[in-house]
C-alpha cells in the first residue's frame, strides 16, 4: 500500500499542472460544457487542445488516439482538472460510454471511424436508451429497427436523452425481434445524429436549461456496418455502456465532488458560517465521505490493475456521489440563509448554488435510480435474491 | 499509488481469519464475556509466539520491525472475531509511551506484558486531547517518582500489567508508568461485556518517569492517531461480521413464501450496511497508512475514519439486528455482542460529533 505518487506519475503530474497553468484560458475556470457554463464552441476547442496534448483518453489505446497509460494515470489527470476546475472534456458520454463500449465490441472499422474523433472532440455523443415507457426497465424498449438489406430503418421515440442537442452521433438501442423475450430481440446501433428523419426536442430541467432531449426517429436508415456486436445481442453491449455509465465515470464524478467540496468550504468562510458548530459538523462529514469515496475508487481501481476486472467496490461510485452531492448542495443552500432563494443574478454567486442544488435531484435518477443501484449491489454483489 | 495489501500483510491475514476462528469462536467470545477476568490470558502467550505482540516493535528489541499496516490487518481481524484482551490498550495506544523504555518494549514483544494508557479522570479530560488538563500529580520520591489521583474508563485496566498515567508534575504533563495492586483497581460495569473499562484510585504509588513534559505533545499525538485508526479497522471488522451476518440471513429466512431478501425494504438494507462499510473501510486503510508512514494528514486521517467506520459499524449492526427480527434482539445471538462494541469504539476518546470536530478544525481553521 502506497499512496504516493510513483516518480513517473509525479514527473506526469507535474507536466500536467504546468500545461494546465499555460493553456486554460482565463474565465474558463469553473465552466464545465453544461447549458449556462461552457459555449459548445469553447467546450470543443478546449478538447481538442486537451486531445493534441495527449490528455483525452489517456488509458485508450495509442491506436486510437489514447496514450496507453495505466489507470492511474486517469485519476491523477481527473485530481488535477478538478484541482485546477478545468473544464470537462465536452465528450462526457462518448469519452465515458460510447468508445469504452466500441473499444470492447465495435468492429475495427467502427473503432477507426470514432475513437479519435471522440476524443478530439470532433464527435459529441449522445445516449439514446431511455423511452417514454422504458427506463429502469430498459429491456422493454419499444424503438423498431426493420431490416432494409443493407440498412435498417427506425422507427420510435427515446427521452431523457443528454446532451442530443449537441450531437453528433447516438448510441442508440432498438428492437430487431418483438418475437423472442425482451432481452434477446436488443440491437445496439451507431446512429449519425444527422441523418433524415431525427427530429430533436429539448426538454427543460427543473433548473431551467434545456440539457437533455427527445429524440423522434422517423423512417432513418442506418447502415447494417453500425451495429455494435451483433443483431439482437446488443443488450450485452448495452450492459458494457452501463457498466462504464456507473463504474469509469465515478471517477470523473468524485472529481466534480471534489471541487463541489472545495467551493463549499469557500462557501461557508466567505459567510463566515463558519464559526456554526453545526455547519462545521456537516463540512467535515461531505469531506469525508468525499475522501472515503475517493479511496473507494481508488481501491476499486487497484483491483482492476491487478485482476483486469473492477472491484466490486466500483458499483459504489456513482450511487454514493449523488446522495452526497445532494446533501452538499443542500448544505450550502442552508448556509445562505434567506438568500438561499435569490438565484440568477441576484444571487450569490450569480446563482450557482441554486443551479447546483437543483440539479443534484438528476443525480439520483440519471444513469440508474438509486432503487435500481441498491437492487444491482443486492443482487450482483451480494447474491442476494431478485426482487422480481 | 497502490491500494493493494502486500502477500505477507495478506498472509498475516489469513493466519489471524483462522487462528480466531478456531480458538474464539463465538461461544467461547460469550463464555469469556462472563467469566471473572474476561479474557483468556494464555491466548496473550500464543499472540506472541505468533509475532503479533511486537509486530511494529524494533527489532532489537525483541520485535518484527514491521509497521502499523501490518498491525492494521490484525485490528481489523480482531475486531472481526471479538477477540476479548488488551492487544489494542497494549500495542496500539500504549507502544509509543515505551519508545524510550526498550525494557518494556521487550517484554510487550515476548508476551509477558500487557499495558494501558490511564487519561480520564472524574470531572476532568476524558480523552487525549485535552490532557493537558489532567489533574493527577507525580511527584518526585527520593530517586524516583510516586503518583497520586482518579483515573476512569480506562481500557483493560483489570488485567494490564503497566498503567501509563498522564500525570502532572511541577515541570508539566507527561507520562508514567505504574503497575498498580490489585485494591486500587475496580472494574466499572462496562456496556461491551468483552472490553471493561476501569477506574484507578492511586495514593503515592511508585512511578517511573517514561514521557517528560518537553517530549509529551508528539507522544500523545501519536497514541490518538494509533488508538483512533486502529478503532476505525475494529469497525470495519465489526461491520463486517454484521454484514455477513444480514446477507446470510436474508438470503436463509422464509416469510410469505420468499426469501425475505427478495424483500427490497430489507435487500436495500444489506446493501446500504456495504456501501458504508466499504467507504469506511477505504478512510480506515489511509488512516492506517498515514499513520504508519508519518503523513502529516495522520491526525486528521485517524478521526475522519474513527467516525466514518464507528458511525458504519453501528449502524451495520442496528440494521443486522433489524433484518434479524426478534431473533437478533436475544441475548442469545451473538448480534448485541457487536453491537455493543461497535458503540464502545464509538464512543472512545469522544463520539462521531468529536471527531468531525478535529476534520473541521482542519479544513476551517487552517
Ligand atoms: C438528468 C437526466 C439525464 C438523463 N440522461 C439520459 C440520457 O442521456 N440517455 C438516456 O437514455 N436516458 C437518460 N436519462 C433517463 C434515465 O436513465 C431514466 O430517467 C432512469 O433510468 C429512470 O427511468 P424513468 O425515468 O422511466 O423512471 P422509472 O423507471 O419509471 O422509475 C420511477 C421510479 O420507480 C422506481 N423503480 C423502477 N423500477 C424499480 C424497481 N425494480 N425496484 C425499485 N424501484 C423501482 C425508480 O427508482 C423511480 O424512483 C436521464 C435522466 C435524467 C434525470
Amino acid at each position: 500500500m502506497d499512496f504516493r505518487d510513483t516518480p513517473e506519475e509525479a514527473a506526469f503530474r507535474k507536466e500536467l499542472r504546468g500545461w494546465i497553468e499555460a493553456h486554460l484560458p482565463e474565465g474558463w475556470r469553473g465552466r464545465n460544457p453544461t447549458p449556462g457554463g461552457l459555449e459548445v464552441d469553447a467546450a470543443r476547442e478546449w478538447s481538442k487542445r486537451l486531445h493534441e496534448a495527449g490528455y483525452a483518453g489517456l488509458t485508450w489505446p495509442l491506436e486510437y488516439g489514447g496514450q496507453g497509460a495505466p489507470y492511474t494515470y486517469q485519476a491523477i489527470f481527473l485530481e488535477e482538472m478538478a484541482r485546477a476546475e478545468a473544464p470537462e472534456h465536452i465528450g462526457v458520454i462518448g469519452l465515458g460510454m460510447a468508445g469504452p463500449t466500441i473499444m470492447v465490441h465495435g468492429t475495427e472499422e467502427q473503432k477507426r471511424a470514432h475513437l479519435h474523433k471522440t476524443l478530439s472532440g470532433e464527435e459529441v455523443w449522445c445516449q439514446g436508451f431511455s423511452e417514454p415507457g422504458s427506463g429502469s426497465d430498459l429491456a422493454s424498449l419499444r424503438t423498431k429497427a426493420e431490416d432494409a438489406g443493407d440498412h435498417y430503418i427506425v422507427n420510435g421515440q427515446k427521452v431523457w436523452s443528454s446532451y442530443a442537442h449537441i450531437a453528433d452521433m447516438c448510441i442508440l438501442v432498438v428492437r430487431t425481434d418483438a418475437s423472442v423475450p425482451k432481452h434477446k430481440g436488443i440491437t445496439y446501433l451507431l446512429v449519425d445524429m444527422r441523418s433524415a428523419g431525427i427530429d430533436v426536442r429539448p426538454l427543460v430541467q427543473i433548473t431551467g436549461d434545456p440539457e437533455f432531449n427527445e429524440i423522434f426517429f422517423t423512417d432513418v436508415a442506418v447502415p447494417k456496418s453500425n451495429v455494435v456486436g451483433e443483431v439482437n445481442e446488443g443488450w450485452g453491449v448495452a450492459m458494457t455502456t452501463l457498466l462504464h455509465e456507473r463504474g469509469t465515470l465515478g471517477f470523473a464524478l468524485t472529481a466534480r465532488l471534489e471541487v463541489a467540496v472545495a467551493k463549499l468550504i469557500a462557501l461557508v468562510k466567505e459567510r463566515g458560517a463558519d464559526a456554526d458548530p453545526i455547519v462545521r459538523d456537516r463540512v467535515a462529514q461531505q469531506w469525508m465521505e468525499l475522501q472515503a469515496l475517493k479511496l473507494t475508487n481508488y481501491r476499486a481501481l487497484t483491483t482492476l490493475m491487478k485482476t483486469g476486472i473492477p472491484g466490486p467496490e466500483g458499483s459504489i461510485a456513482k450511487l454514493h456521489w449523488s446522495e452526497s452531492n445532494q446533501r452538499l448542495t443542500k448544505l450550502a443552500l442552508d448556509v445562505l440563509g434567506p438568500h438561499a432563494q435569490l438565484d440568477g443574478d441576484d444571487g450569490v454567486w450569480g446563482g450557482y448554488w441554486q443551479h447546483q442544488q437543483l440539479r443534484s435531484r438528476g443525480n439520483t435518477i440519471e444513469a440508474g435510480t438509486s432503487e435500481i443501484l441498491r437492487n444491482i449491489i443486492a443482487e450482483r454483489v451480494l447474491g442476494l435474491p431478485r426482487s422480481r | 499509488m497502490d491500494f493493494a495489501f502486500t502477500d505477507e500483510q495478506e498472509m498475516l491475514r489469513h493466519q489471524a481469519r483462522s487462528f480466531l476462528a478456531t480458538e474464539f469462536p463465538a461461544e467461547r467470545i460469550a463464555e469469556l464475556s462472563f467469566s471473572e477476568a474476561g479474557w483468556d490470558e494464555s491466548s496473550w502467550r500464543t499472540m506472541a509466539e505468533l509475532g503479533w505482540t511486537g509486530l511494529s516493535i524494533p527489532e532489537e528489541h525483541g520485535g518484527a520491525g514491521m509497521s502499523f499496516l501490518d498491525e492494521s490487518v490484525l485490528f481489523e481481524e480482531l475486531g472481526y472475531a471479538l477477540y476479548p484482551g488488551p492487544y489494542l490498550s497494549t500495542v496500539a495506544l500504549t507502544l509509543p509511551a515505551f519508545a524510550d523504555a526498550p525494557d518494556l518494549l521487550a517484554s510487550v514483544a515476548a508476551g509477558t506484558a500487557t499495558a494501558t494508557v490511564a487519561i480520564a479522570e472524574p470531572g476532568g479530560p476524558s480523552s487525549l486531547e485535552d490532557a493537558g488538563g489532567v489533574r493527577t500529580e507525580a511527584l518526585r520520591a527520593g530517586r524516583g517518582w510516586s503518583v497520586t489521583g482518579t483515573k476512569e474508563l480506562v481500557c483493560d485496566l483489570a488485567t494490564a500489567g503497566h498503567v501509563v498515567m498522564v500525570a502532572r508534575s511541577e515541570e508539566g504533563v507527561g507520562m508514567w508508568s505504574v503497575a498498580p495492586p490489585v485494591s486500587s483497581r475496580r472494574v466499572t460495569s462496562t456496556m461491551d461485556r468483552s472490553r471493561r473499562l476501569g477506574r484507578l484510585v492511586l495514593e503515592e504509588e511508585p512511578a517511573r518517569l517514561l514521557v517528560g513534559p518537553e517530549h509529551l505533545e508528539p507522544v500523545l499525538r501519536q497514541m490518538r492517531s494509533r488508538g483512533l485508526a486502529a478503532l476505525a479497522l475494529e469497525a470495519v471488522g465489526i461491520a463486517q461480521k454484521a454484514f455477513e451476518l444480514a446477507r446470510d440471513y436474508s438470503k436463509e429466512r422464509k416469510q410469505f413464501d420468499k426469501a425475505i431478501g427478495a424483500y427490497q425494504a430489507i435487500s436495500h438494507q444489506v446493501s446500504n450496511i456495504y456501501i458504508d462499510m466499504e467507504l469506511a473501510r477505504s478512510l480506515a486503510y489511509w488512516a492506517a497508512w498515514c499513520v504508519a508512514e508519518e503523513d502529516p494528514r495522520a491526525p486528521t486521517a485517524a478521526a475522519a475514519a474513527k467516525a466514518l467506520a464507528s458511525e458504519a459499524a453501528v449502524a451495520a449492526c442496528e440494521r443486522s439486528i433489524q433484518i434479524h427480527g426478534g431473533v437478533g434482539f436475544t441475548w442469545e445471538h451473538v448480534l448485541h455482542r457487536y453491537y455493543k462494541r461497535a458503540q464502545w469504539i464509538s464512543s472512545f476518546e469522544g463520539g462521531v460529533s468529536a471527531q468531525r470536530a478535529v476534520v473541521a478544525s482542519s479544513l476551517l481553521d487552517a
